[in-house]
């Protein structure tokens, strides 16, 4: 069972949901996606940690076999290549890899050469193997290091797998939802928090993936975002309260469920129901 | 000498375009023959490296000046590497803009900032 966790906006309790949800689960798998800025691990603390350095392929140009066709630049979507008094420049942040440029040119004058963009680290905290990648500040993409996070070879299949997904709904989210078997949607009770729930809503549906949403920050005041959801008819998955203690225990570094009964409950709750809704879609549309 | 500057307008008298890599044209200036010209910037609609692009435009028209309120790094990258100065446009019309540097009057663009990829105008 893989589940992602997603909403449209930083700072909704993406990290406190799959964290939680992670370690309620005793035996699984947490992978944080959030590579610009993971912060998974600071929860969990893993132990035994390995590193793996991630590469991509980028240009290098031998200036002199370049005839000046200039097919290079005119071919990057990226523009991440200029030519300039007679030679080509690559922009190497500006590059995303895709190879065009040295498919493109007559001469053979390119070819590529390896850039470390990032790296992935892999560790236990409990049962809990903790998964994080981190991107090197500057860099264009960080889709090559989810690729390689989410590899397939990571998953066991009874052992519960829970995606930390960057925040919005572009590429580099598509990439973290593609193979999940369930995404969660965390959303909170604001016009705002509604306005990018409804982006990841229309993403997730776009994709075919079942989903179910989690109202955190809930007050008893009216809630936007529960508005939503009835008028959508979404599953609502749980309601976390605004509550102090939970702040406190979080913005610590704690994970709630393993500090106090309580949160326990309430995560091992939340689960309950996410494992429910996942066995119910794979025996209604295998 | 060719100057060039990012305007909003085809027109002498037109704004200077507050982008660099996403104005929508360009005016080339002779200060010899005092001709314009007007040149659309393809760069414009660029999903990324649009900076890049701009500026390889600038730099294909051989011009020897570029006058601009501001510049990102990876444009300044691509100017500078082809010997063009960057001068700080001073707010008013181009033909303002033309005039002081024509007077001696601007002065080099010191601040090169660090481009706004994929944040929008932050």
């Amino acid at each position: 069972m893989k589940v992602a966790v997603l909403s449209g906006k930083g700072g909704t309790g993406k990290t406190l949901v799959s964290v939680n949800l992670a370690a309620v689960a005793k035996n699984s798998t947490y992978i944080d996606c959030d590579v610009e800025e993971p912060n998974g691990y600071l929860f969990f603390k893993p132990e035994d940690v390995q590193e793996e350095e991630i590469e991509v392929k980028i240009p290098t140009i031998d200036d002199k076999l370049c005839n000046g066709c200039r097919k290079c630049v005119d071919f990057c979507k990226y523009n991440a290549l200029a030519y300039i008094k007679d030679k080509p420049i690559v922009f190497e942040e500006v590059c995303h890899s895709c190879g065009g440029c040295i498919l493109v040119c007559p001469e053979k004058a390119l070819s590529e050469k390896e850039k470390f963009i990032g790296k992935i680290q892999e560790g236990t905290s409990d049962q809990v193997t903790v998964n994080t990648g981190i991107m090197n500040t500057g860099e264009a993409s960080g889709i090559p290091i989810i690729k390689k996070l989410l590899k397939q070879n990571r998953f066991e299949k009874d052992r519960p797998t829970f995606i930390d997904c960057p925040p919005g709904s572009a590429c580099i989210v598509m990439e973290s939802i593609k193979d999940a078997d369930y995404c969660i949607l965390v959303a909170e009770p604001t016009l705002f928090g509604v306005h990018n729930l409804n982006m990841v809503y229309e993403l997730v549906r776009l994709f075919g993936k079942p989903y179910g949403i989690v109202l955190n920050k809930c007050m008893d005041e009216e809630n936007p975002a529960e508005k939503f959801c009835l008028e959508k008819g979404i599953k609502i998955l749980s309601k976390i309260p605004f509550d102090n203690e939970l702040g406190s225990l979080n913005s610590s570094a704690q994970i709630a469920a393993r500090e106090s009964n309580k949160y326990d409950t309430m995560f091992s709750s939340l689960l309950q129901t996410v494992i429910k809704e996942v066995r119910c879609e794979t025996a209604t549309s295998p | 000498m060719k100057i060039a500057i990012p305007v909003d307008d085809k027109s002498i008298e037109t704004s200077v375009c507050i982008s660099f890599g996403r104005t929508p044209y360009f005016l080339i200036y002779d200060t010899e023959t005092k001709e314009s010209i007007f040149l659309d910037n393809s760069a414009s609609a660029s999903q990324g490296g649009s900076g890049i692009k701009a500026a390889q435009t600038v730099v294909d028209n051989h011009v020897e000046a570029l006058l601009t309120p501001r510049c990102g790094e990876n444009a300044a990258e691509v100017i500078k590497a082809a010997d063009i100065r960057i001068y700080k446009s001073i707010t008013g019309f181009a033909n303002d803009n033309i005039n002081a540097f024509i007077e001696g009057k601007l002065s080099l663009l010191k601040e090169i900032h660090a481009g706004f990829h994929h944040h929008g105008g932050k």
